[in-house]
């Protein structure tokens, strides 16, 4: 690695320096563009007090979801759980703490912790157990409440394509979380299905640009499919 | 007759405008997309980063990068975006979606929402919906009128957790199509074949009757 070259080896390399109580910020929507490479690596490294901040908790056997069995997170921000029956068995027996945030507030949290902004005001949640405990204030005549931006000791990003910089390509709704997830990590680690040479990439097609990575690197994936639905006359062939 | 879930849906689609673009809920918001009139063009919103949602795929079609925010494989629509999470909801929060439908366990008459959480069970979270209801200003509820045994969800003060406080104008329900307004609800409509006494019955908030309630048209 020399200059802006972001490229590591391997995923032991990628994952360096991730230590027991840190935080880290997950891109991915449901099981949709996670980093699972990455996860899967946090897994055999045996890390433990985690706190993730993602939208998801993946599935029992994928995503976020194999952190659990060894009880590697202490707790997850998160806007929608318990796809998974260990997560929901962690949870009502107070193992597993679950922050539960609005999509968008989350969204926002990442994107203001990554743009050095330390809080913002939202409506989204104002007068409703997530308004607990929080700040609130009228504008115009509508009331808000203050949230707190995100950062992570680590942030792990899937991306579709990168050049060996770090710029990155997102393909369709693989994007989600990632871009937002890449700005707010101290060490963001990205994985891609391709990494191609620094001036392949156009300028105007970069979604994220290589400032916000530090590690890179290429690697296989699954892509499971959470919920496989087609439509009812292709599927019978007609 | 208490309408069908399809019939909710048919009922909200009468509610689209040429030019709309539209955030559509989990569950019977998501049937709204079948009966989209022929005349007009709709944008449908999916929160997790498409704008100009298409039909599910065929076998051939399908593609793990390509999901909705109920996580089902669809495709893209001519004309569709695609964006991050914060951009999504800057859509939806900068309340630049005309219309958002989605589903709820209770609304009351100060136009509160309750829809993600009932304490003692399993609690999954609130997704988007909060920043749904907290966004948009054009929002319709679809829901039944009352449960399974007869108890209203249409009350003078929501008994569930919030999902959102005085953002609910408009709800469709298996009975009747009711406006929010000054602390009250008002009957707008009626399932065919239901009376208003019905209606009155399962609505425990405090319901307006115009001396004329007209039945729903399909």
């Amino acid at each position: 690695m020399a200059g802006f070259d972001k490229v590591v080896s391997s995923y032991e390399e990628a994952m360096a320096g991730l230590t027991d109580n840190m935080t880290v910020i997950a891109g991915g929507f449901g099981l949709c563009g996670i980093p699972e490479n990455l996860i899967a690596e946090i897994k055999r490294k045996g890390t433990k007090g985690l706190t993730l901040v993602s939208n998801n908790c993946g599935v029992d056997d994928f995503g976020l979801g194999v952190l659990l069995p060894d009880r590697q997170i202490k707790k997850i921000i998160a806007s929608y759980v318990g796809e998974n029956a260990e997560f929901e068995r962690q949870m009502m027996a107070g193992e597993l703490e679950v922050e539960l945030t609005p999509q968008g507030t989350l969204a926002e949290k990442m994107r203001a912790g990554g743009a050095g902004i330390p809080a913002f005001f939202t409506a989204t949640g104002y007068g409703t157990p997530v308004a607990e405990g929080k700040e609130e204030r009228n504008f115009n005549g509508r009331d808000y409440i203050l949230e707190e931006s995100i950062t992570g000791d680590f942030a792990i990003v899937k991306a579709w394509k990168a050049d060996r910089y770090g710029n990155l390509v997102f393909r369709k709704t693989a994007r989600n979380f990632n871009p937002l997830a890449a700005t707010a990590g101290k060490i963001t680690v990205v994985e891609v299905e391709e990494i191609v040479e620094v001036g392949e990439l156009d300028p105007d097609q970069i979604h994220t640009p290589g400032i916000y990575v530090n590690r890179l690197i290429q690697g296989t994936f699954e892509k499971r499919i959470e919920q496989r639905t087609v439509q009812p006359s292709a599927a019978k062939g007609e | 007759m208490a309408l069908s879930r399809e019939q909710i849906a048919q009922r909200v689609a009468q509610e689209l405008q040429d030019g709309y673009y539209v955030n559509l809920g989990i569950g019977i918001p998501t049937l709204v997309a079948n009966y989209i009139p022929d005349n007009i063009e709709v944008m449908l919103q999916s929160e997790n980063g498409l704008l100009g949602m298409g039909q599910f795929p065929t076998e051939e079609e399908i593609d793990a990068d390509l999901i909705n925010a109920g996580k089902q494989t669809v495709t893209m629509a001519k004309g569709a975006s695609i964006f991050d999470s914060a951009e999504s909801f800057a859509m939806i929060r900068g309340g630049h979606v005309d219309l958002t439908v989605l589903g709820a366990f209770e609304v009351d008459v100060n136009g509160n929402i309750a829809s993600y959480m009932i304490p003692g069970k399993l609690i999954k979270g609130m997704g988007g919906a909060m920043d749904l209801v907290a966004g948009a200003d054009n929002i319709i509820v679809t829901m039944t009128h009352a449960s399974k045994h007869g108890v209203s969800k249409l009350l003078s003060n929501c008994s569930l957790p919030l999902t959102g406080k005085g953002c609910i104008k408009r709800v469709l329900t298996d009975l009747a199509f009711i406006e929010i307004k000054e602390g009250k609800f008002h009957l707008l409509e009626r399932a065919p074949g239901v009376s208003v006494e019905e209606i009155v019955k399962l609505t425990e908030g405090e319901l307006i009757i115009p001396n004329i309630v007209p039945e729903m048209q399909f």
